[in-house]
């Protein structure tokens, strides 16, 4: 009987998909992935409940209150935790809003700024709340293993990912380690 | 007969005068430095630059060595808290590396690469610090700033004009330009002073000119900062 395939889950919180799309860049890699691997929740898939899974690779960071609920429930379901970019590892550019004021920056856009929901703030209850400032991930959850870069290199990715299901410490040298 | 110490098991000749960093970078070996500048006055603040000496911690920018004397400086438990220092450094200030210009030239990333730095671990500051745009030629932009003094030192030493200080104790230290006003373009600050040249990380940048090396070309992304030794010293014919 083949061995059962171990399970990864994947999100992307406040990112951009970037770090998603870098991922694809294993291109034909991927077949050998799904040897092993199967994918639970994930915009690959398109599964919106997450199941108990080995690996959860998490991109961007947290700016609202769903973001919050993701994670931690990531975090309940995953093994091995892993931030994977700039924005999952320091809030990166989403963060770039936390020196201003976030009624400010609600102000700006909806009020000040024409042409926009004709100015008024968005208030359905079904939008998540927006947080105070865009926070990194480990600083609401214990996160296993980071992958740095914006995005990091499909090489990157590949390190860490064949590290993990080799059951060994992954090691980024200096080709591999980039914070841009 | 030059006199000599160990580090890390390997003779290093030294000078009488020179600190234990001048004496290794010298000779060629890597000891990792954030405040230390192999062209000005020891400044023994960023503590990145500390080995064992006789089992006391100390920082080898400020140390000068003695004849025989064994020094550890590449050792696990020293670089977790190098590493430590520079994630504090990091996540005291906004350091976002994918906007930012010095990128891949920068000491404090490269020498986070260099340790094995894949967090920032702590929590995140994000301090409200200014952009100083008023100058011509260049601009401050002090969420990057480490207060390694290197400016403050440069302008005061070099240049003769003591355009920056650093003001406030403590955890409110920071950097500020000396003009009543505190822009940069009310001072005598120039492009061709030292002090616009040696900010190890993305604080005083030249404006009119942005990626014109791109990223993944620059200084750290060719060879580890341990491979330059400095970067900024003279090469050696070899």
């Amino acid at each position: 009987m083949a061995q059962e395939k171990l399970k990864i889950a994947t999100v992307s919180l406040a990112g951009c998909f970037g770090c998603h799309m870098s991922f694809l860049d294993i291109d034909e890699r991927l077949f050998e992935l799904i040897e092993h691997v199967e994918f639970d929740r994930s915009p690959l898939t398109d599964i919106k409940e997450i199941g108990q899974c080995s690996i959860g690779l998490i991109e961007g960071g947290l700016c609202n209150a769903e973001n919050v609920h993701v994670l931690r429930n990531f975090r309940r379901h995953c093994k091995v935790l892993v931030a994977v970019g700039a924005c999952a590892i320091n809030g990166g550019l989403p963060a770039q809003r936390n020196p201003i004021p976030l009624a400010a920056i609600l102000e700006e856009v909806y009020h000040t700024n024409p042409g926009l929901h004709n100015g008024v703030i968005p208030n359905d209850p079904e939008l998540p709340l927006p947080l105070n400032k865009v926070h990194p991930i480990h600083e609401v959850v214990t996160v296993d293993y980071f992958i740095p870069g914006c995005p990091p290199s499909a090489d990157t990715i590949w390190e860490v990912l064949t590290a993990l299901l080799a059951g060994r410490q992954p090691v980024l040298g200096h080709a591999l380690l980039h914070y841009d | 007969m030059s006199k000599t110490f160990t580090l890390d098991g390997k003779t290093i000749p030294f000078k009488d005068g020179q600190t234990i960093i001048q004496a290794a970078l010298d000779a060629g070996y890597y000891i990792p430095h954030l405040c230390h500048h192999p062209e000005f006055k020891p400044h023994g603040s960023c503590k990145l630059c500390t080995v064992v000496v006789s089992g006391h911690q100390t920082a080898s920018c400020t140390l000068q060595p003695a004849e025989g004397m064994v020094v550890e400086s590449e050792t696990e438990q020293l670089n977790a808290e190098r590493r430590a220092l520079t994630q504090m450094l990091f996540v005291e200030g906004n350091h976002f590396c994918p906007s930012c210009e010095k990128s891949g030239d920068c000491q404090l990333q490269a020498t986070a690469y260099h340790l094995g730095m894949m967090t920032t671990h702590y929590d995140h500051f994000f301090p409200n610090r200014p952009l100083d745009a008023s100058h011509d030629d260049y601009l401050l932009d002090l969420n990057r700033c480490i207060l390694c003094s290197l400016c403050v030192r440069a302008s005061r030493d070099v240049d003769g004009k003591n355009v920056f200080a650093l003001a406030g104790r403590g955890a409110q230290t920071h950097l500020i330009v000396n003009a009543r006003s505190g822009r940069l373009a009310d001072t005598d600050f120039s492009a061709t002073d030292k002090a616009a040249h040696v900010c190890p990380v993305g604080v005083i940048l030249p404006k009119k000119r942005g990626f014109a090396v791109p990223i993944g070309e620059r200084t750290f992304d060719k060879q580890p900062i341990d491979a330059y030794v400095d970067s900024r010293l003279a090469r050696k014919e070899s």
